[in-house]
């Protein structure tokens, strides 16, 4: 036996490792198992919304075209949550796609690829006038993301950034007419025929969304992956004081001192705790809503939170770095907090430590 | 014989490794209540041996405050030997200490949130602390998969 194993092991090796990769090159991906380890967190098992928008709208999936779904899933929306995926294959994510018209079987919209000419200075009046209530004067879109913390449980979608460049690579032009003619039931996007436009008034807005594209994006996300993830400070006080300097700093800043610990209470028995690692827990509550209803997933940065800690004499003054972790969100809102949020550890920490 | 079964082995590792590390966040939804998913990822946290050293409760500040909220609570653990280990060894990490999973109310059903901790191997000098990073990510996933 093991003389056998000896000689035709390698070449049995071989072929299990080939016969791997063969099955898997060869087996249909699994629509279902992809959409629940990608999309469910997110989008709910049934496709009924969460963090993510709701799926499973029937009026959502039958004016769509697999290519939309397709586009979407593949690139995303820069700063609007939904990452994108660019490591499955493109029958993984037609798989999902499948996956998705099960929710809602009907028809799949065919047809819409037909390029709409309009007016574009025309369309942003009429656009001014008609949607930007919804999607912001520039097409930003609504705030917010998540059913219950920053959306109440009757609105279904938040109104879509129609300037993100991930929708205006995954929509076409008659998509976004369709959309304004007919409305989406389920959701507060009406019929524009039935509110009393015609449908040159509709191609018009129709090549001012368009025109969207031609508009620079002034996301910084890419800047921030550069960003150390954690900001340290030396400390010219010693512990004691630094703690209080700390405390003082972020009531200062309108933070209230909630709680400070040894890093290590809790972990190890009473009594045995380092005692010269200290976490000085802060929070503004106005702040905190305010931060939750933009993105309900930020807890990972809660409570505020620095942490003092006293090696051979010297005092150190360390903090997560918000604007780095703010880089994994996804979402151009809540950067915008981790920037007031990074310039308030900053300046904390500096009247505490100089 | 052996180098290849190695090369098998790795190859099947480094499978797993692309789907879990092309995340930052590590996002899981179970479809209990609140309260029952709650239980699971504390009886799932000692069950992988760590110890929960806290649980900070968001929401009962935020309502006590006057803001009104759903259920979202903070849970903090580690296991002692494994966050003294970091701190000596990478002090770098220590804002990021104990491990914190994120859990919040979202309808009938509950969200859990945490970070891939392998995120911050760039910070790690040793082999050791980035193998450890990558057990905790490993075991925060499986932490997950227990709560159903």
């Amino acid at each position: 036996m093991d003389r056998f194993f000896g000689k035709k092991a390698p070449i049995l090796a071989l072929l299990l490792v080939l016969s791997m990769s063969a099955l898997s090159v060869e087996a249909a991906p699994n629509g279902k198992s992809l959409y629940d380890n990608h999309c469910s967190s997110c989008h709910g098992l049934d496709g009924n919304g969460g963090v993510g928008i709701p799926l499973s709208l029937p009026s959502f999936l039958n004016s769509v075209p697999d290519s939309y779904l397709a586009k979407t899933i593949r690139h995303g929306r820069p700063g609007r949550v939904m990452p994108p995926y660019p490591h499955l294959s493109d029958a993984q994510i037609n798989a999902i796609v499948s996956h998705l018209r099960s929710f809602s079987p009907g028809n799949v919209p065919e047809g819409l690829d037909i390029l709409v000419k309009g007016d574009i200075k025309r369309g942003k009046k009429l656009y001014g006038q008609h949607c930007s209530s919804c999607h912001g004067m520039n097409g930003e879109g609504g705030q917010g993301t998540g059913v219950t913390f920053s959306r109440p449980r009757e609105l279904p979608v938040i109104a879509p950034a129609i300037n993100n460049p991930g929708f205006l690579l995954a929509v076409t032009d008659s998509m976004i007419k369709m959309t304004l003619m007919k409305g989406r039931k389920g959701t507060p996007m009406q019929s524009f025929l039935k509110k009393g436009l015609n449908e040159k008034d509709i191609d018009d807005i129709v090549s001012y969304v368009r025109n969207f594209e031609k508009v620079k994006s002034t996301s910084i996300r890419t800047v921030r992956r550069n960003e150390s993830p954690v900001m340290i400070f030396d400390s010219r006080s010693d512990l004691k004081t630094t703690i209080e300097n700390i405390k003082s700093a972020a009531v200062a800043a309108n933070f209230r001192v909630i709680r400070v610990q040894d890093l290590e209470d809790g972990l190890v028995a009473k009594g045995e705790e380092n005692n010269r690692e200290v976490i000085v827990y802060f929070c503004n509550f106005e702040i905190l809503n305010n931060v939750l209803a933009v993105d309900p997933r930020v807890g990972l940065f809660l409570p505020c939170r620095i942490t003092i800690v006293e090696r051979e004499g010297k005092v150190q003054v360390m903090s997560i770095n918000p604007r780095y972790l703010s880089a994994m969100y996804n979402n151009d809102e809540l950067d915008k907090f981790c920037d007031e949020m990074h310039e308030i550890y900053t300046n904390i920490i500096e009247e505490a430590t100089l | 014989m052996r180098l290849l079964l190695s090369a098998l082995f790795v190859m099947m590792i480094s499978n797993i490794a692309i789907a879990s590390e092309s995340e930052g966040l590590i996002i899981h939804r179970s479809t209990q209540a609140f309260p029952e998913a709650m239980l699971s990822l504390q009886n799932s946290i000692t069950e992988h041996g760590y110890t929960l050293s806290r649980v900070q409760r968001v929401d009962i500040g935020l309502t006590k405050s006057g803001y009104k909220t759903d259920k979202y609570r903070i849970v903090f653990f580690g296991k002692s030997n494994e966050i003294r280990a970091v701190k000596q060894s990478q002090p770098q990490l220590i804002p990021y200490l104990p491990l914190k999973i994120v859990i919040f109310s979202e309808n009938n059903e509950t969200l859990l949130v945490t970070s891939n901790m392998t995120q911050f191997a760039s910070l790690a000098k040793q082999k050791e602390t980035k193998d450890l990073l990558e057990r905790w990510n490993n075991d925060i996933n499986s932490i997950f998969r227990n709560v159903k």
